[in-house]
């Protein structure tokens, strides 16, 4: 089934019209998401009552928009704050790992890169659930110890970022180190031949070679930050991030205020993912 | 001197990874371990003991969903390979330049939104006031309106919708570095369609078949999202009861060990995959 042989078109036909069906359903879910973000009703559901803009503007009870709603836009503030923290972390630590991997030789050096990999293995509830009961542990150990309280340890926003950010850090070190791969040495050996400095040579040489997948990865774990789920549920304390917010709106019922948000989490998204990509299609 | 100070910049790399590793990693899953075997005697008393793993094994409800749980994430990664091998083939083989980039952007577009986002849009579609139940109803095919939320079918979808992605992108990969040739030979050689996929397409796609399989199964496995929103009050999902034994009951040494038996399942068949494949970790999980 290659294009240069030959197929009876029937079978060919099928295969169409499976793909179709296959991007219809990919499709499907968030379209009626975002249409239904438009629904003169408060439900997101059938009839349709009429096109409305209230579920993003409205001021009035029950039409009360996503920007009026005190809830869900301090839970944005919330998960910006987490992910502008869990993606500068990611991205330091990863930049570390790229180099420690790409230039340096050392014994046990697969055991780590095996160890580096793990967080992508573990599911994300026991990641949640390990660091909640070690950092739990911690806190009554120093408390017992000391008399002094360590909130910090407690399920807070803390907490959720240092989960997030083992394994989000993963991503951050492969897509790094691929691109340090491709690094011509010699460039950097011609600038210590001019007389530059180790620090300058790789300031000025092999940052900026590097930046592509340093912004990718760093857009990309802002993205992986924003829509944790699992690890982050354990974790949370009084300050919930957006993910958690709108669990637990759905859980209550919901109205169409949450496809509003949606739809601007998928318009949002979609830009980021473009983004990234647009950045790592450049180490081309 | 130069040795000096390539040591010392050697060691300040070291340190963040060792850090990450060992604080966020390592020492809380051998906590989790620690706790997961710890019992309750008293308040703040504790001895060591295996019950919290008697108490899995005595009670059916507890070892059910677990093996409920294994069972679905199996059923609903070998759907997913049969469903996603005919479009990863389909983009990987029968599409060319721009047309290729359209449809994998096209895969990956609903896997960078929220979860939460994509399991709300199948409540919306498969609740009893819901889309498809509307549509059917409009096309005469059903009488009334019809529940399609809250069972085990459509939590294997939303499973299934969830992971495809992850079998879709490393399957493109492999059977992109496939040599058209090679198919092409097979045909001059008298092979047929069935003998040409079996002989040569699969062989060659085996590394993603399985790097695919072992990321589906554990984000299956894993999945908290769509079985507690999608599934009934029966469908019980083993990572909802981790969170009811830490959260709502607050018996945290149970849900240790519940939390740890699932890591064993996970790294079990993460473990038998790769031996069954001859491959490394590093290979399947290194690929980006």
């Amino acid at each position: 089934m290659i294009p240069t042989v030959p197929q009876p078109s029937f079978a060919k036909w099928c295969y169409r019209a499976y793909v179709t069906a296959f991007f219809v359903y990919l499709a499907l879910p968030l379209t009626v998401v975002c249409v239904f973000a438009f629904n003169n009703s408060v439900f997101p559901s059938l009839p349709w009552e009429g096109f409305t803009l209230a579920w993003f503007f409205g001021t009035e009870a029950p039409f009360i928009g996503v920007f009026h709603e005190r809830a869900i836009i301090r839970s944005i503030g919330t998960s910006a704050f987490v992910a502008t923290w869990v993606s500068g972390l990611a991205v330091a630590v990863g930049t570390c790992n790229a180099f420690l991997f790409v230039r340096h030789e050392f014994r046990g050096k697969g055991l780590l890169y095996m160890l580096m990999l793990l967080p992508l293995i573990i599911p994300g509830v026991i990641l949640g659930i390990s660091i909640l009961v070690f950092s739990s542990s911690v806190a009554n150990t120093l408390e017992d110890a000391t008399g002094l309280w360590f909130d910090g340890l407690r399920p807070g926003l803390i907490l959720v970022i240092l989960g997030q950010f083992s394994f989000i850090t993963t991503f951050a070190t492969l897509v790094i180190s691929a691109r340090l791969q491709k690094f011509d040495p010699s460039l950097e050996e011609a600038a210590l031949n001019l007389g530059a400095s180790k620090w300058g040579a790789i300031r000025q040489i092999t940052l900026p070679f590097l930046t592509p997948a340093i912004v990718a990865s760093a857009v990309v774990s802002v993205l992986m930050s924003f829509e944790n789920f699992n690890t982050t549920l354990m974790l949370v304390g009084s300050d919930s991030p957006l993910t958690i917010t709108m669990f637990d709106k759905l859980k209550q019922g919901s109205t169409p205020v949450l496809n509003a948000v949606s739809l601007l989490l998928i318009m949002v998204s979609a830009v980021l993912g473009m983004m990234s990509l647009l950045f790592q299609g450049r180490k081309r | 001197m130069a040795s000096d100070t390539s040591r010392l910049g050697f060691y300040l790399l070291l340190a963040p990874i060792l850090l990450w590793l060992v604080i966020l990693i390592i020492l809380p899953h051998i906590g989790l371990f620690i706790v997961s075997i710890s019992e309750k005697i008293g308040p703040r008393e504790y001895e060591t003991g295996f019950d919290n793993y008697a108490a899995f094994f005595g009670e059916p409800l507890y070892w059910r969903t677990f093996a409920r749980t294994a069972i679905m994430s199996i059923l609903a990664t070998v759907l997913t390979l049969i469903l996603g091998f005919p479009i990863a083939y389909y983009i990987a083989k029968l599409t060319r330049g721009r047309t290729k980039t359209t449809l994998f952007l096209m895969c990956m577009i609903p896997f960078w939104v929220s979860e939460l986002v994509r399991t709300f849009g199948w409540m919306i579609l498969l609740r009893e006031t819901g889309v498809i139940s509307n549509a059917l109803q409009y096309l005469g095919l059903v009488d009334g309106p019809v529940e399609m939320l809250y069972n085990d079918a459509a939590i294997m979808m939303g499973l299934v919708y969830t992971s495809i992605l992850f079998m879709v992108v490393p399957l493109v990969t492999t059977l992109d570095s496939l040599d058209d040739s090679l198919i092409e030979a097979g045909y001059d050689l008298g092979g047929t369609s069935t003998s040409i996929m079996r002989e040569i397409v699969i062989p060659h796609a085996m590394p993603g078949i399985v790097s695919g399989c072992i990321v589906v199964f554990m984000l299956s496995l894993g999945n908290y999202l769509t079985p507690i929103l999608l599934g009934g009050k029966d469908s019980l999902w083993f990572t909802g009861m981790i969170y009811t034994q830490f959260i709502t009951r607050f018996n945290w040494e149970l849900g240790s060990a519940f939390g740890f038996l699932l890591l064993a399942l996970s790294s079990l068949v993460v473990f038998a995959g790769l031996k069954l494949s001859r491959q490394s970790l590093i290979e399947t999980m290194g690929r980006t």
